[in-house]
């Protein structure tokens, strides 16, 4: 085989590897469980990835505008609280768009803080991610919630309801991947976060303003985060105070898997998509094996690993790295 | 005055001089708002902060060079895990049946061994594959956080000695076991960072990796050793713990990495690489120890210290980007 059809092959497989990956893990866990492929059990992963999967989207703009969210997992905690708590005080309709404003306006917080104010976003959110946590504990009182009538309230719609025998968990996160897809790949604003990302002084010098596209994308986030939250109050009607916690990495590990990078201008939403199925999927194609949840962990840590290097390998051109 | 003279002034001190607020603050407010009759200030209790900074300081001092050196360790919370686990499983192991209470020694190797063999594997990965530490020490968290809940499932390991328990909670020249770790660990990377080549040469690699290597540097040696060195505190940190508690959960350690990159953090350390300082992180380490005894002194709810260490983590960024030359920090970005 020539050099140059070698290269193009070893390009391939590192741009489309993550489908390779995943169709390999498919037809392995198929041949060793039938009941992996079941419909029934394919909508039930679906449906149990789509809270991650919901705040992976908008974590997706963030990280291919060049930054940093570690505060999803506490922000998530905070809304499904807040809505639950309002819910017997205000009742639904009205709890509801208060959940989202709070929501939102943390995220304007963040966007003002790492946009406007240019400081680093791995530390603002670490800190986002303390002061929400303390922000949810001070509301709730340490206590959980509990949504008083749990049989007479439409609430449960978002989380257990089915349309057209597909749980509305599912088509919330399918048509807002969708929506947010499109924004993405073909709107100017799109392209704004991708220019923002891969090169910001450039991006700055040709007329963009960042600090109005990172704070965009923040809110962005906060929105999907709001959502994510929605669906897991409604789900579970009740709630711990800590729900979302460590949810922020998992989110990452999502995003990193689908291809985007760290240092952003590069990721798309059909991949993040896919991240977060790879998970959901090797999580229940383990558990159907015999494992326990925990060996996922295991698993997961390798293939992101594997994921990012390969990636790397093609672009560089080498397998290993050239540090002395 | 030179110019950015007084700014580096109010850098250094800054952290010390918050800690003196803070002991102002509590003292004073403890005398309206405590419910106990014991003065914040008092000896018994300082000396039980210093204990209680003991866990998180040990490894903070590990952070600090790998944030020095531009590289960040997320996995640190679960390498002390599995540290932990190692340490009172492996005492209870029949092939040191014979030793009698020289099985601890034989414990703590072991223990610290795992945090550095796993220190190692994530060096290992950064140098040879050229991920972001980032994205490794994400997955290392995640596995081996795996490993922890692989090797006894979702039981606690316990396993208590008493020897070892009198001797974690002794107290030499007033101060604990805990306590007397934490100086010797701050006093020996002090050392490490600044009187011996492989110090400065971390610092240069953070300020600037391509003069680095320019300057005959090999940056991967010793971002590894770095990662073996974090990897062996975050195992002494649980040896020196666990010494004493006798019980570890599998979810013991989480959120740790968060709560020591932020005293890090707090003592001026920046991520980007190059400046830092052992003794500010040690400063850190005691000013967010002070805040929990401090709030809970004055009878404010324990949940009020993350909301408050989130804002001031913060606060601490943005001053600390007023107080640099504009300039200089445009042209990293």
């Amino acid at each position: 085989m020539s050099e140059m059809t070698r290269q193009q092959i070893g390009g391939l497989l590192a741009r489309q590897g993550i489908l390779v990956a995943f169709a390999l893990f498919m037809i392995g866990f198929a041949l060793a469980n039938q009941r992996f492929i079941d419909p029934d059990n394919i909508l039930g992963v679906i449906r149990s990835s789509a809270i991650l999967g919901v705040m992976a989207l908008g974590v997706t703009f963030v990280v291919i505008s060049g930054n940093l969210d570690l505060s999803v997992g506490s922000m998530m905690s905070f809304s499904t609280i807040v809505v639950l708590d309002l819910h017997d005080k205000i009742g639904p309709a009205l709890a509801i768009p208060a959940m989202f404003a709070m929501t939102l306006c943390l995220g304007a917080f963040i966007g003002f803080l790492v946009g406007y104010l240019k400081l680093n976003s791995l530390i603002v959110t670490l800190g986002m991610l303390s002061a929400i946590h303390g922000l949810t504990l001070t509301y709730s009182g340490g206590k959980n919630m509990d949504i008083a009538d749990k049989e007479g309230t439409w609430f449960s719609i978002f989380g257990q309801g089915e349309a057209l025998g597909i749980p509305v968990p599912i088509l919330l996160f399918a048509a807002l991947a969708a929506v947010l897809g499109i924004a993405l790949a073909k709107t100017p604003f799109g392209r704004k976060v991708y220019a923002v990302g891969g090169n910001g002084t450039a991006a700055t010098f040709s007329g963009i303003k960042r600090a109005r596209v990172v704070f965009s994308c923040y809110v962005l986030s906060a929105l999907c985060v709001a959502i994510a939250g929605l669906i897991q109050a409604s789900r579970s009607l009740g709630s711990q105070n800590t729900v979302g916690q460590g949810m922020e990495l998992e989110v990452l590990a999502a995003v990193i898997l689908g291809g985007a990078s760290l240092l952003g201008g590069s990721g798309t939403i059909f991949k993040t998509v896919i991240g977060v199925l790879i998970l959901g999927f090797i999580q229940n194609g383990l558990l159907l094996v015999g494992l326990q949840f925990y060996v996922q962990y295991v698993v997961t840590w390798v293939i992101i690993i594997l994921a990012v290097w390969l990636d790397i390998a093609a672009k560089r051109g080498k397998l290993w790295s050239p540090i002395a | 005055m030179q110019p950015g003279a007084l700014s580096t002034f109010l850098k250094r001190g800054a952290i010390w001089g918050f800690i003196v607020l803070e002991l102002i603050f509590f003292t004073v407010a403890g005398e309206f708002l405590s419910l106990s009759e014991k003065a914040f200030m008092d000896v018994d209790n300082m000396l039980l902060l210093f204990k209680q900074s003991a866990p998180i300081g040990i490894i903070a001092m590990g952070m600090t060079i790998i944030m020095i050196n531009g590289n960040i360790d997320l996995s640190v919370g679960a390498i002390y895990a599995l540290s932990a686990v190692i340490l009172l499983d492996s005492m209870t192991w029949p092939v040191f049946a014979g030793l009698g209470d020289w099985v601890i020694p034989v414990g703590w190797l072991l223990a610290l061994l795992t945090g550095l063999v796993l220190g190692a594997l994530n060096g290992l990965i950064v140098w040879k594959t050229g991920v972001d530490a980032f994205i490794v020490t994400l997955g290392a968290m995640l596995g081996y956080r795996g490993l922890v809940f692989m090797y006894n499932g979702e039981q606690p390991t316990s396993h208590l000695n008493w020897t070892l328990v009198d001797f974690a909670e002794a107290q030499v020249l007033g101060l604990h076991t805990a306590t007397w770790f934490l100086l010797l660990v701050t006093a020996a990377i002090w050392f490490l960072m600044n009187r011996t080549v492989h110090g400065r040469n971390a610092y240069a690699i953070g300020n600037n990796r391509e003069a680095a290597v320019n300057a005959g540097i090999r940056v991967g040696p010793h971002m590894m050793i770095n990662f073996m060195i974090v990897g062996f505190l975050a195992a002494l940190s649980a040896v020196v713990f666990y010494s004493e508690s006798g019980s570890v959960n599998p979810n013991d350690g989480e959120l740790y990495e968060l709560w020591v990159i932020t005293a890090v953090v707090l003592g001026g350390t920046k991520l980007t690489g190059g400046a830092g300082s052992i003794l500010s992180t040690f400063g850190g380490v005691l000013a967010i120890q002070l805040l929990r005894k401090g709030l809970s002194h004055i009878g404010a709810d324990t949940e009020t210290v993350n909301l408050v260490i989130g804002l001031i983590l913060i606060a601490v960024l943005f001053l600390d980007r007023q107080l640099n030359v504009k300039g200089k920090e445009e042209l990293k970005i």
